[in-house]
């Protein structure tokens, strides 16, 4: 036994399958729908008009649309993860245990106690905010700024993360046609004809707009018209696909519904398309126009074109006594559509002074009354129409009579839509004819070439008899902006252009009065058209009541920007593929796996993970990085290093191009040896450090640091071919061919030499800064003499496959030499100890190599290298540039990275003047106490003196400066 | 089940060799040692086995077998005696995967802004999947794609997303 | 969404696989530069509404740097060129010029087609 909800017609509707029922809940109700449904259709069948509430007043709202523009039937869906707030009912296809809930409610829909907003409505006109929490100013912050964050927004955000996945795709197509109506799939024809490829989008899942609802033989022709697309090559027909917004050069976003209502089949939810369009037909078609006209928000008051849709759609019916108000001629289709479906409809009441098309004969002859020159006073009913007072359009609302009805069915004309036009500049005109804007054909959105790349075809350009001879002839819309035309205040006073965000015709005309001429600051001023609802429904009347009050044409007011997207889109979709390990680029060495297996903590650097330090059971990283500090200083350690910078550069020309690049002479390095370079940038300033060996007399190998990589290669390239293209020069970025392991220690030797090998690895053979190469442990490697570490230092390169076979051999070697991986913070301790600089740490883009004291690796003698110039400049030369020192705690504590050294006196904003900060700071375990490096005011002249540094809670720590080398300031152990 | 678009698969054992020179003077004798025409801009010859790829007006990259790597490297070196020219060893510092099935294309489209289905045979596109660099081309059942070392597990990860079943990219 | 091609591998590559590198036809100020030379070097931009010079790198394709002209207030693209030049060679400075018939060039000409 099937139950059939109270408002479901017997008969009709086209998109809906009877033989299926849909459970699905609305609040915790348990509700059924049918196939095809929308959540919309559905709520209506089982006589729920009421569905959400207002954002400002929390007044009761039904569906006033049947499609995208929909600006009160917004619902939560779904569950955790899952849930998404702001759904429009109307467009939301129903489907099999869906969870839905009303929102802006509580505790229910039906009594919200938000709505006590509305009895306040009077105290709340716009700008009330700005006006009213402006004073006194320390309320702000304690008090309404926390009621205001409150009540913000429109439903709530999920909590969860969202567990389906998302994608998006490429495509290329000569002709994108977007809307799926008449005069889309027309356009598409002509496209194909001549000649190309065409892809056409319809944001619904079905084809023809309005055509097969409003136009006897519509759905025939549709269906005539995808027969002869789908037979064409070349021609690709995409259903559920939003197109959201076009962009420069043609670049048309669009969002594809591949999921959304089963989610569990496994495929992506959503798909955003990423087209690239040669030309783009908008065949958007248009938008019905609410009328303004007092307590024109009443549930039940609808547009007419949603009222015909339920009804033909879906068999529903809205209501039973439906009294259909309008401007135009298209509106009686609605009375037509509702009493051939056996709903009543008691008067059709025209704002026009004569209506003789053949529509409204057509309704004399069904037995409808016709009312001309009339217009609605008032609605009548609080959460549901309970009917209308008439009056005269022409007067002042005197009431004339009164009708009962439930539904009231409204057109004010329709507007193109012209969004996707205007998205990349397209400008409109106003046609006074029709009352709309419509796309200017003299002034499109242009492409790459400079010619128009947007055409618009059908409703979307002004055009709605595109359905051609379908039907009858229609008279003209006649502009009703207010209803009736000299309605008082108190009844303007109650007449919403905006729906959705509570804004009245009385708003703007204060708004205007207030001396907001310009329409984009009455948007802001007032919140016109804001929010979801973005000039859909709103727009055309808020714009013409502004124009009215400032007393000038509405082309003169003009329109507020469309901007993308048409619709909203969820982030996830346009996260799409990035999320959870596909995020970002995780970049690994040949060693990582092994770093894994051994407990590694890791460090981002850039997009690789580095180890920070091997925890073992019991060790935080703290003390992790302390016992591998003693392991390297006493015995010895490794360190993968594949991460370094590998670069190329080779050809004649290749030392005069690095003595360019580098602040230190390179052309001079004899090959076999290794010298450590600067690199600045043409404003002076230190960009990346690194080792350089000469590998033959006309290549050389330059190591950037592990972020520089990719930006030191594009550098030179940049240099080379922007600057001196005619240099000889070629370079190669060899990062990822090598796996570098740095062998660290006392013992470093020791491990090495256990290993089988070619190369003489004796201090002799090979000193420090040196390279060498041959075989090591089977494996064809270069072996550079060169220390991070302050430590007798190899740095080995093998080729990326076989590096965890050499780091195994090491370990192997030295197991009873008690060999340690160690990280990068044990790395960098042990280089502040030798008060070595590290790029990011010492420097931060404003740094000179002399103010670290690196006078010694810039070159006296080239006549020019990148950034020689600017460190001339007066400021760089400057005597109170802070300069590099060590920094030594006075207590046993570490002073933060970062802190501040205090000068006398405060600066014009009454803060403490500051002669210096904290680079790098560390508890070293080599000398069992903290150090530090700092940059401080003429500091290396200042040497034994101390500084303050104020910490956050008000206490202060003092350093003593001193040479920023605290480790073996001879060298002696790196030399050996 | 439906089954995947694509299948992914790692390809190990390629040698591969990135060369720099001026392809006007120098194109003829490397051609000789590579075995290989010099294919235009933006093209790849191939004899099977081999493969040589336009890079960029002054850069090559030849893929071959592993075990001919050495002998290539010698012969190309030999091949710029006296000319300025650059020989590099790249094998191991590149990550391929070949995406072979009937949705092959499909998976590309969703990853590159390349109009994969329209890309011809013999042409090697440089851009990016997602957000990693990579080299696409055309071999038997669909397409080789070549990423670096680093980041193949971010790149056979995608891959293997954007092949999921029932998610080709034909209108429904 | 920017579309450039190459001019060095033909590829009409959309922004994200490009780099941008700012105004191009700078001309480098060495040690011997003046303050102020230097000064207009490393800071004084043109930021042009209209006709623009940039730099743009094909990062994700053939590496190359190549110089593009464009209009910043409509995006029209007259043309791409390759870098090795001081100033735009006479192709671009003539579709430009057919474009947008009130602009003239700020360099002499002639320069521009003497490689
Ligand atoms: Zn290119």
């Amino acid at each position: 036994m099937t139950h059939t909800p109270p408002f479901r017609l017997p008969a009709g509707g086209r998109r809906i399958d009877r033989a299926w029922q849909v459970p699905f809940r609305f609040d915790g109700r348990h509700l059924r729908g049918l196939t095809g449904d929308t959540i919309a259709s559905a709520l209506l069948a089982n006589g729920q008009m009421l569905m959400g509430r207002s954002f400002k007043y929390h007044r009761p709202r039904g569906p006033m649309a049947s499609g995208s523009e929909e600006p009160n039937a917004l619902l939560g869906l779904g569950q955790g993860g899952r849930f998404e707030p702001n759904q429009r009912a109307t467009t939301t296809p129903l489907t099999h245990g869906m969870i839905t809930r009303s929102q802006n409610c509580w505790p229910s829909l039906e009594a919200d106690i938000g709505a006590i907003n509305n009895w306040l409505s009077p105290v709340f006109p716009a700008g009330f905010y700005y006006k009213t929490f402006i004073h006194p100013r320390p309320f702000w912050k304690h008090v309404f700024e926390p009621i205001i964050r409150r009540s913000a927004g429109l439903g709530r955000a999920p909590t969860d993360p969202d567990p389906d996945r998302y994608e998006q795709a490429y495509a290329f197509a000569d002709t994108v046609v977007v809307g799926g109506g008449i005069a889309g799939l027309t356009a598409a024809r002509e496209a194909a004809d001549a000649g190309g490829t065409v892809l056409v989008l319809e944001q619904d899942g079905h084809w023809g707009g309005r055509t097969p609802t409003d136009h006897d033989g519509g759905q025939a022709a549709i269906d005539a018209a995808l027969a002869d697309l789908r037979g064409r090559k070349g021609v690709t027909l995409r259903r559920n696909t939003m197109a959201t917004g076009l962009y420069d050069h043609g670049y048309l976003i669009a969002r594809e519904s591949l999921a959304d209502h089963d989610p569990n089949q496994g495929i992506p939810r959503q798909r955003l398309w990423r087209i690239r369009a040669g030309r783009v037909i908008a065949a958007t078609g248009a938008l019905e126009r609410p009328l303004s006209f007092a307590c024109n928000d009443v549930p039940g008051v609808m547009l007419a074109s949603a009222v015909r849709d339920f009804i033909a759609d879906f068999g529903v019916a809205p209501g039973r006594r439906i009294v259909v108000v309008t401007n135009n001629d298209d509106a009686y289709r609605t009375a037509l559509t509702a009493h051939a479906a056996g709903l009543e409809v008691p008067a059709i009441i025209d704002a026009r002074p004569l209506a003789d098309g053949a529509l409204p004969q057509a309704a004399r002859d069904a037995g409808i009354t016709v009312l001309t020159g009339t217009a609605i006073a008032k609605v009548k009913g609080a959460k549901h129409v309970e009917g209308v007072v008439l009056c005269s359009h022409q007067g002042d609302g005197r009431p004339t009579q009164t009708i009962d009805c439930d539904v009231v069915a409204m057109s004010g004309g329709w507007s193109p839509v012209v969004h996707l036009y205007s998205h990349c500049g397209g400008k409109l005109i106003w046609d006074e004819g029709q009352s709309m804007f419509r796309p200017d054909p003299d002034r499109p959105p242009l492409g790459a070439d400079g010619q128009g790349n947007v055409t618009v075809a059908g409703a979307a350009n002004g055009d709605l008899r595109c359905a051609g001879d379908l039907e009858h002839p229609e008279a003209p819309t006649m502009p009703v902006w207010v209803m009736p035309a000299r309605a008082p205040y108190t009844l303007r006073a109650k007449m919403w252009l905006d729906f959705q965000n509570d804004v009245k015709v009385t708003d703007v005309e204060l708004a205007a009065q207030e001396g907001y001429a310009s329409v984009e600051h009455t948007k802001r001023y007032t919140t016109l058209g804001m929010a979801t609802d973005q000039g859909k429904l709103s727009n055309i009347n808020g714009l013409a009541v502004l124009s009215n009050a400032l007393n000038q044409p509405i082309q003169a007011t003009g329109t507020t920007t469309f901007r993308p997207p048409y619709t909203p889109l969820t982030l996830a979709t346009i996260a799409a593929e990035a999320k959870d390990d596909a995020f970002q680029p995780l970049r690994k060495t040949p060693i990582h796996a092994w770093h894994e297996t051994h407990g590694a903590s890791w460090e981002p650097v850039g997009h690789w993970r580095r180890p920070y330090a091997y925890p073992r059971a019991g060790e935080d990283r703290h003390t992790a990085v302390h016992r591998e500090i003693l392991a390297v200083r006493a015995g010895v350690g490794t360190l993968d290093a594949s991460t370094l910078g590998k670069i190329i550069v080779k050809g004649p020309d290749a030392g005069r191009f690095l003595d360019m690049l580098y602040t230190n002479m390179m052309s001079t390095l004899p090959v076999g040896k290794c010298r450590y370079g600067l690199m600045c940038n043409e404003n002076g300033f230190l960009m990346d450090d690194g080792v350089v060996a000469r590998l033959s007399d006309d290549t050389w190998l330059c190591h950037t640091t592990t972020g520089g990589a990719d930006r030191i290669h594009g550098h030179m390239e940049d240099w080379l071919q922007c600057e001196w293209w005619d240099w000889k020069v070629y370079t190669a970025n060899l990062t990822e061919q090598f796996a570098q392991i740095a062998v660290a220690g006392p013992k470093a030797r020791d491990v090495l030499e256990r290993l089988s090998g070619t190369i003489d690895l004796s201090a002799e053979a090979l000193p420090f800064m040196q390279w060498a190469e041959g075989e090591l442990a089977g494996i064809p490697a270069r072996v550079f003499r060169i220390s991070f570490s302050g430590e007798l230092s190899y740095e080995i390169a093998v080729p990326a496959n076989r590096g965890l076979e050499l780091w195994e051999a090491l370990h192997l070697a030295g197991a009873d030499l008690g060999i340690t991986p160690y990280g990068t913070e044990a790395m960098h301790v042990m280089r502040a100890e030798k008060g070595f600089i590290m790029i990011g740490d010492e420097t931060d883009g404003t740094i000179i190599p002399q103010d670290l004291g690196l006078d010694w690796a810039i070159s006296k003698k080239k006549a020019d290298y990148i950034g020689k110039r600017a460190q001339r400049r007066s400021h760089m030369t400057d005597g109170t540039r802070w300069k590099l020192v060590g920094l030594e705690s006075l207590s046993d504590k570490v002073i933060p990275d970062g802190a501040y050294a205090v000068a006398e006196g405060v600066n014009g904003n009454g803060q403490r003047k500051t002669q210096g900060r904290v680079t790098s700071s560390y508890h070293s375990p080599t000398l069992g106490k903290p150090i530090a490096m700092g940059l401080v005011r003429h500091g290396p002249s200042r040497m034994g003196q101390v500084l303050d540094f104020p910490m956050p809670d008000g206490t202060v720590m003092q350093a003593r400066i001193v040479d920023p080398v605290f480790y073996d300031k001879e060298g002696s152990r790196q030399n050996g | 089940m439906a089954e995947a678009l694509a299948t992914i698969t790692r390809v190990a054992g390629l040698g591969m060799i990135t060369l720099r020179a001026d392809l006007d003077r120098a194109g003829d004798a490397l051609a000789e040692a590579a075995g290989l025409a010099i294919p235009d801009t933006t093209g790849a010859t191939t004899d099977g086995s081999r493969t040589l790829a336009w890079m960029s007006p002054d850069e090559l990259l030849l893929i071959l077998p592993q075990a001919e790597l050495a002998q290539a490297l010698d012969d190309l070196t030999q091949a710029l005696m006296g000319e300025h020219g650059l020989v590099a060893d790249v094998s191991d510092a590149r990550a391929v995967f070949d995406v072979i099935g009937a949705g092959a294309a499909d998976v590309v489209a969703k990853l590159a802004p390349v109009d994969a289905a329209a890309m011809p045979q013999g042409h090697l596109r440089r851009t990016r999947m997602a957000q990693t660099a990579a080299a696409i081309w055309r071999v038997d059942g669909g397409f080789r794609v070549i990423g670096f070392r680093s980041t193949a597990d971010y790149l056979a990860l995608i891959l293997t997303n954007a092949a999921i079943p029932g998610s080709g990219l034909a209108p429904r | 969404m920017l579309i450039l091609t190459c001019p060095y591998c033909g590829v009409n590559a959309e922004e994200t696989e490009l780099h941008p590198g700012g105004e191009a036809h700078l001309a480098r100020i060495g040690p011997n530069g003046t303050d102020d030379e230097f000064e207009a070097y490393l800071f004084a931009r043109k930021n042009a509404k209209g006709v623009h010079f940039e730099r743009w790198r094909h990062a994700y394709g053939c590496g190359k740097w190549f110089l593009a002209a464009r209009c910043t207030a409509t995006l029209q693209v007259f043309g791409t060129y390759r870098a090795q030049t001081p100033h735009p060679p006479a192709d671009i400075v003539e579709a430009i010029r057919k474009a947008r018939p009130d602009w003239t060039p700020d360099w002499t000409p002639a320069e521009g087609t003497a490689e």
